[in-house]
């Protein structure tokens, strides 16, 4: 067990810089021939958050505190879960082409991916920045402890996307299936929404989301400078460590088989 | 000495009817019928054999006799279904020319894509660049995006990727067929090359005039069994005179 663990760790260092090149690949691929290039990933969270501040604040009377950070924070997360696991889903079919032609540790593709939309959602949280200078909300030291719950969401999206690409080799249905599922879990996160807002009955099952815990803990730090008691910590690593537990050992079970189905 | 490349007893089978169930009703009928697991087919059977450090042999035999697969196998890209194969160097898989390539991206990102692809980084494919880029005669097409390039030009990139660095194993599948004359016979040139620098070929092609040419030995595949396997002049001869007599 530890020996096959050490040849693991082996092979992904070997592989590090491949890693590397798909990551610059997406950034690259994704904003060429655009004018404004990487500044989208901050123009876009914003346009995004000026849209839904002004249709909620109309739709609801939400008393929620600057309001447009609220947004922003739980957009920037929620985004990035949505955009690194739908990906990751499709990387290993995407790359069939080379999968059939060289040996490459599979896991690296969806890994490449989630990689990349965070290094995309790092650039995005300029824009949250900018929201807290123009609607001037207190810079709390809180505030540089914001990386944790990002670290604990990037563990959480890996494990799913290599869960979902690892099914998705098997069941295509999955890509149409799963667009759905992420909108419904949209809807079930408070992303402009406060909890509060829900029936007492809902709540308890609410805390069953790990998205809401790794975006609460996030608005926690960022937007009220407080440290959430240990159920929040602990909710934010066992879903981390779980999805990615989980993730690895369905990957390596199914990987095998791959070759034969893409 | 411990051979470089053994292969013992692999098997690969496929099935056929596998690769059709792809909707869930076909697949319930299909289960229902007792019918998902029939249609088996071995591409290989019960195949052996090993390789020295040093040697170049040659895969022979028909369309569909299993070439193509074992060198996959060897790549590590499938699994055998039984049996176990076991490649003790570094393997430059020269299976289909140009597979790691992004479309989108220009031939000069395409060559640190592939490079890592094979597990070489950044510096080490900064210094390998030029003879790269040399090799191939396309330093005017360096910055265009390979989605421009003549499938020759693909095809002379990955090349010279792939042969740039110096492996234990060199894995080709039909692919010196490329390109135009001048560049079959460099491509040529620096095969013979890598041999007498110590490098072991596993090779796969129809031409027999070019095996004879590249390897000392040859096995002789027919519908995924070993047939022959031994000095390429006489394994070459029992395959030609299978073929004059029109055996399947």
């Amino acid at each position: 067990m530890t020996n096959s663990m050490v040849a693991s760790w082996r092979r992904f260092q070997k592989y590090k810089p491949l890693i590397h090149e798909l990551v610059g690949r997406d950034l690259k691929v994704k904003y060429r021939r655009s004018f404004l290039g990487y500044i989208w990933s901050i123009l876009n969270p914003l346009l995004m958050m000026l849209l839904q501040s002004i249709i909620f604040s109309y739709m609801f009377r939400s008393n929620i505190p600057n309001f447009p950070l609220y947004l922003i924070c739980g957009n920037t997360l929620f985004t990035f879960f949505n955009e690194a696991t739908n990906m990751g889903m499709n990387s290993v079919i995407q790359n069939a082409a080379l999968i059939k032609k060289v040996y490459i540790p599979k896991f690296i593709f969806p890994l490449s991916r989630v990689v990349s939309c965070f290094v995309t959602m790092s650039f995005s949280l300029a824009a949250i920045i900018v929201v807290m200078i123009v609607t001037k909300s207190p810079f709390y030291w809180t505030l540089l402890l914001c990386w944790l719950p990002l670290v604990f969401l990037f563990m959480f999206s890996c494990g799913l996307a290599l869960l979902l690409s690892a099914l998705t080799v098997y069941f295509r249905d999955m890509q149409h299936l799963y667009g759905v599922l992420t909108l419904g879990w949209s809807y079930a996160t408070p992303l402009f929404y406060p909890i509060e807002a829900l029936p007492d009955s809902i709540i308890p099952l609410m805390k069953l989301n790990p998205m809401y815990h790794y975006i609460n803990l996030f608005r926690n730090l960022v937007m009220y400078g407080n440290i959430p008691g240990p159920n929040t910590w602990f909710a934010n690593i066992a879903s981390a460590v779980v999805s990615l537990a989980l993730g690895l050992w369905a990957f390596r079970k199914m990987q095998k088989n791959f070759i034969l189905y893409i | 000495m411990e051979p470089i490349i053994s292969v013992n007893n692999v098997s690969m089978r496929f099935n056929l009817a596998q690769e059709k169930t792809e909707t869930l009703k076909e697949y319930t009928v299909k289960f229902l019928k007792h019918q998902l697991f029939f249609n088996e087919f071995y591409a290989l059977d019960d195949v052996s054999f090993t390789i020295q450090q040093g040697e170049s042999v040659a895969l022979i035999g028909r369309n569909g006799s299993g070439k193509s697969t074992m060198l996959k196998v060897i790549a590590g890209v499938m699994y055998p279904t039984k049996g176990s194969v076991q490649a003790n160097g570094s393997i430059a898989p020269l299976i289909e020319l140009g597979a790691g390539f992004d479309m989108d991206l220009t031939a000069r990102e395409n060559i640190y894509l592939n490079g890592a692809v094979m597990g070489h980084d950044r510096a080490f494919m900064d210094e390998h660049f030029d003879s790269i880029i040399d090799f191939a005669e396309l330093r005017e097409f360096v910055d265009v995006p390979v989605k421009n390039f003549s499938s020759g030009m693909v095809a002379r990139l990955g090349f010279s990727i792939a042969t740039e660095v110096k492996a234990d194993i060199l894995i080709c599948d039909e692919v010196l067929s490329v390109g135009d004359f001048m560049f079959q016979q460099k491509c040529q040139k620096r095969m013979e090359r890598m041999l007498s620098g110590g490098t072991t070929l596993l090779f796969v092609s129809h031409s027999l005039p070019q095996v004879k040419k590249l390897c000392t030995r040859s096995i002789w595949l027919d519908h995924g069994h070993k047939r022959a396997d031994g000095p390429t002049e006489e394994v070459c001869e029992q395959y030609t005179a299978a073929m004059e007599k029109g055996e399947a």
